[in-house]
């Protein structure tokens, strides 16, 4: 099982995503954003951080990238493509996934552990709708939001993977933290579940992200 | 080629001068020369000179500190110290002042702050793997104070986010002295492989100086003379231009260019461009070396029009590398930075003369030995002046205070305390830093010290070892006693990263001070480094890096002497490590110290009181070491389920701490036969609340009566009350509350 991790420029988590794949016993392929070439990984994960500075709006340069093209058709043949925090952005702004992240209500940059709740399962997730969990949040700008249309059609679809239990801390609409696209192979998130796999954090509810996908492409794979 | 003579000798002395170079300064440069300086050379001599690049008011009694230990792999006089933390790793670190440029423009003075202390850490070839902050603030209730202490933290959290760097820790203090001058001290530690240790060296006649980073303006022209070296007074605010701005996108690209330059052993040297930018950075490489540079102003790329070659050579535009590379090697390198988006020139080369050559093509502007520019600096021997304050505050007699008795009214005050300024949760800071990139932070911060796991995660390098970080200074303290203040700062700093199960291992000192030009101030600073050299020497700590902070006033009045010390201890398995949150109902607690009547300069004082008077605490520093070597002991063998030392607000604070921190009651009594507020809140050093299952009890206190360490069985955890017999009965929820609540609330003028 081989993740592809993609590097933009101040990508900043991708040795986060590099440890919790490699943790939990896979390998790993650093991406760089010049390339056009996804060198047959099996899934694509578009790490945290704060690509080309994030001074536009998040992401709205790294869409931009040669490789995301690439990205782009992975996604479209149904491969699995995983968007954390700033990745989440970054699908957002490339249409990948609806919506859009603005800056945190309050207007500071957060980290701390966020209860979640799964609601519904994806390709990366597979835990049963209503489990409860816990992950770190790092970013200033989570505020999900969509317009009603979207927000109805994300409902009807479950595509609303994870919300934040009680208040979202960002101010994100319906408290959405977690959506995936109808095809249900892209998922973008905000909080960080590679944060969470080494027990070393005292949490490994980040595990179960990894896993699940890594046990549906071995049955493809076999 | 010839010298641009553009300075007259009648004018010369004049501009030298209003750039801050002391006429005897101005006669050495003459001696020097053998002739009248450029405009170019007397700027680059007054940046060089100035008391922020050339330490000459503190060189002389710097040397006093103990700088070789078993672990030490590189001294203080390169970018950053280095010591040896097991199996060829090794981490690199250092604290540096940004005060004055943060007491104009808090946002962007503390972000480069982060910036250029993140340099120095990779220029040793080192990957940054945590940040810590020391800040001071006047007090809250000033509007003025909240904007610059949120802007501040706004600064650091919004530089170091980017990077991908944790900040860790650090410790912020509010008090009146400091509202005129604040003080931000960063601290960068990084990780390396021993074999990676690189020197801010040039050498190779022939070979390329390559500039690396952002262009050149003129921003920040002066920040070390104008800024660093001079008190403030009315007009601090006109000098906000000499504030950088930072960058943290660039920051980060040459974070990762460098060290993949400096791993691919493509660079013979790397410096970066701090105070007085390229004539510092590249005076100082030359003068390690040995050798001369030839650098042509003509090929820097620039970012405004017309720059003359002083404001080219003295500009302090952030996010700049100079780096030193064999002809061979030059394509490679100037593809890896253009591979990382990085602008990467040829600005000169190394030469055999020994002379800094700035030329703008044909036109010689300064030729100067680079020696006498890095080196040459007078070392002052200020005259110094016991103040007449210290004996009058000693003797503030604190008997004479009214005291709470009741323990409804003990109650109140402990809520008090614990909802105060200098003692309230810092949660709402450090919820604000990345604490948790590189996934190795094991201790989060709001414990005693961070520990931080050593190994490069998802690079398969990952080890066992970790450091615990601290980052310690009660001002006031310092204030009221200089030697002995100094020696708690350090005493504190190795008891936090004790309780963490840390081994105090060097340390890195900010010693911020007022102008050393007074003989008062001169004297406070003068008995701080020589108390804290002498402590280093009992605890057997090298200083491997520092940095002197002068002229902290504001208005002719300044600021408490804050000597703060960054302490790296070491872990040989991460799984030692200790928190300080009560853990199990059952478990007992035992202090290991013993309480004196020691409210002097108390934080108890402060806040009830408005006093900031006394005699401070008593330090003892053998019972100091074997207090916290009997602790060390116990978190190794496994048995100490939580270590909390006490500080400001007493034993009093520290159980509520320990108890809030782990949502559980604890039921003690203490049996010291003081009067209950001393019993409580009294801060005598040397104390540390410590936990064990009930079966380790006697373990522990046969490792304490080993070495002789006094200690009392306090009584046990469990419940949801901290009940103190006879002294204080509350809940955790009523004091967490206050503690967690404080400082948002503070922030926000409530």
């Amino acid at each position: 099982m081989r993740f592809g991790i993609v590097r933009f420029p101040a990508s900043n988590c991708e040795q986060d995503v590099a440890h919790a794949v490699t943790y939990l016993g896979h390998d790993y392929t650093y991406i760089w954003h010049q390339d056009t070439d996804l060198q047959g990984v099996d899934a694509v994960v578009l790490p945290g951080g704060f690509s080309y500075g994030d001074y536009l709006r998040c992401g709205a340069v790294a869409r931009f990238s040669p490789i995301m093209g690439e990205v782009q058709r992975f996604a479209d043949g149904g491969r699995p493509v995983l968007g954390i925090c700033n990745g989440f952005q970054i699908l957002t702004e490339a249409h990948l996934l609806e919506g859009a992240l603005l800056r945190n209500r309050g207007l500071k940059f957060i980290c701390r552990d966020v209860p979640l709740t799964v609601e519904a399962s994806c390709d990366w997730l597979d835990l049963p709708k209503g489990t409860q969990i816990s992950l770190p949040i790092n970013h200033n700008e989570g505020n999900f939001v969509c317009d009603a249309d979207v927000l109805e059609r994300l409902r009807a679809n479950d595509q609303v993977i994870l919300r934040y239990a009680g208040e979202a801390p960002n101010g994100a609409l319906d408290n959405i933290a977690g959506i995936c696209n109808e095809k249900r192979n892209v998922f973008g998130l905000m909080p960080h579940p590679e944060r969470v796999v080494d027990p070393l954090s005292g949490n490994t509810d980040g595990q179960s992200f990894f896993t699940a996908i890594a046990a549906m492409m071995q049955e493809i794979g076999a | 080629m010839s010298i641009i003579n553009d300075l007259s000798a009648d004018v010369a002395p004049e501009l030298a001068q209003e750039l801050g170079l002391k006429l005897d300064e101005y006669e050495h440069i003459l001696e020097i020369l053998h002739r009248t300086p450029t405009v170019t050379e007397l700027y680059m001599f007054s940046l060089m000179w100035s008391e922020h690049c050339s330490y000459k008011h503190s060189r002389k009694y710097l040397r006093l500190f103990p700088s070789e230990g078993e672990h030490v792999l590189q001294g203080p006089g390169e970018n950053a110290g280095v010591i040896s933390v097991g199996d060829g790793w090794a981490v690199a670190f250092k604290m540096e002042s940004h005060n004055h440029p943060s007491a104009i423009e808090p946002y962007q003075g503390a972000a480069t702050g982060v910036g250029g202390i993140i340099r120095d850490i990779f220029t040793m070839g080192a990957r940054p793997i945590a940040c810590l902050d020391s800040l001071r603030f006047g007090s809250l209730e000033h509007p003025r104070q909240r904007y610059l202490f949120e802007g501040a933290v706004a600064g650091i959290g919004g530089y170091g986010n980017c990077l991908g760097v944790p900040t860790v820790g650090g410790e912020v203090y509010f008090d009146d002295a400091y509202e005129g001058n604040c003080l931000i001290n960063a601290m960068a530690i990084g990780l390396m492989r021993e074999e990676n240790l690189t020197l801010a060296t040039a050498s190779g006649v022939g070979n390329k100086l390559v500039l690396i980073g952002s262009t050149t303006g003129r921003d920040g022209i002066g920040g070390a003379s104008v800024l660093a070296s001079q008190e403030f007074d009315e007009g601090a605010e006109s000098k906000r231009p000499a504030v950088q701005v930072g960058d943290p996108f660039e920051e980060k690209l040459l974070i990762e260019a460098c060290l993949e330059l400096l791993h691919k052993n493509l660079l013979v040297g790397l410096g970066d461009l701090g105070a007085a930018g390229l004539t510092s950075s590249a005076s100082e490489m030359a003068s390690r070396g040995g050798v001369g540079l030839d650098i042509d102003v003509t090929t820097i790329p620039q970012r405004e029009l017309e720059m003359k070659p002083f404001e080219i050579m003295v500009s302090e535009s952030q996010e700049r590398m100079l780096s030193v590379v064999v002809p061979e090697n030059l394509d490679e390198v100037l593809e890896i930075c253009e591979r990382w988006g990085l602008l990467a020139t040829v600005i000169g080369e190394v030469t055999d003369t020994g002379n800094f050559v700035v030329r703008a093509g044909d036109e010689v502007h300064a030729e100067i030995p680079a020696l006498c520019l890095a080196d040459d600096a007078p070392i002052y021997d200020p005259a110094m002046s016991r103040p007449a304050y210290i004996d009058e505050k000693a003797a503030f007699d604190v008997a004479l205070v009214k005291k709470p008795d009741t323990v409804q009214e003990l109650g109140k005050t402990l809520v008090n305390l614990l909802a105060s300024p200098n003692i309230c949760s810092r949660r709402w800071i450090w919820e604000q830093y990345d604490h948790q990139v590189m996934c190795n932070t094991a201790v989060l911060p709001g414990s005693d010290a961070a520990v931080i796991r050593i190994g490069n995660t998802g690079r398969g390098e990952m080890t066992n070892h970790a450091i615990a970080v601290s980052s310690d200074c009660n001002g006031r303290y310092v204030y009221l006693n200089p030697g002995r203040g100094a020696q708690i700062a350090l005493a504190e700093a190795a008891r936090n990263v004790t309780c963490a199960g840390g081994e105090p291992a060097a340390i890195t000192d900010c010693l911020n001070f007022g102008s050393p030009e007074k003989p008062e101030v001169y004297w406070t600073f003068y008995e701080s480094v020589k108390n804290l050299a002498e402590a280093c020497k009992v605890f057997g700590l090298p200083v491997i890096s520092g940095n002197v902070s002068f002229y902290n006033e504001s208005f002719g009045e300044p600021i408490y002497p804050t000597p703060v010390v960054g302490l790296v201890g070491l872990l040989d398995d991460v799984e030692q490590r200790c928190t300080m949150h009560f853990k199990d109902a059952g478990d007992t607690i035992i202090l290991v110290g013993e309480t004196d009547d020691e409210l002097g300069g108390s934080e108890y004082l402060s806040v009830q009181h408005g006093i900031a008077a006394g005699e401070i605490p008593a330090l003892d520093l053998e019972l100091e070491i074997a207090v916290q070597d009997a602790v060390r002991a116990g978190i190794r063998e496994g048995i100490v389920k939580s270590a909390h030392d006490c500080s400001e607000g007493g034993i009093g604070i520290a159980l509520a701490e320990s108890c809030i921190a782990g949502n559980i009651g604890a039921n003690v009594a203490l049996d010291d036969e003081l009067e209950a507020t001393s019993s409580l809140f009294s801060e005598t050093q040397s104390r540390i609340v410590v936990t064990v299952a009930n079966g380790d009890v006697e373990r522990l206190l046969d490792i304490l009566s080993a070495d002789n360490v006094p200690y009392s069985v306090l009584g046990e955890v469990g419940g949801d009350r901290l009940i103190i017999e006879n002294k204080i009965d509350l809940s955790v929820a009523e004091m967490a509350e206050p503690f967690n609540s404080s400082l948002e609330k503070l922030v926000a003028g409530e």
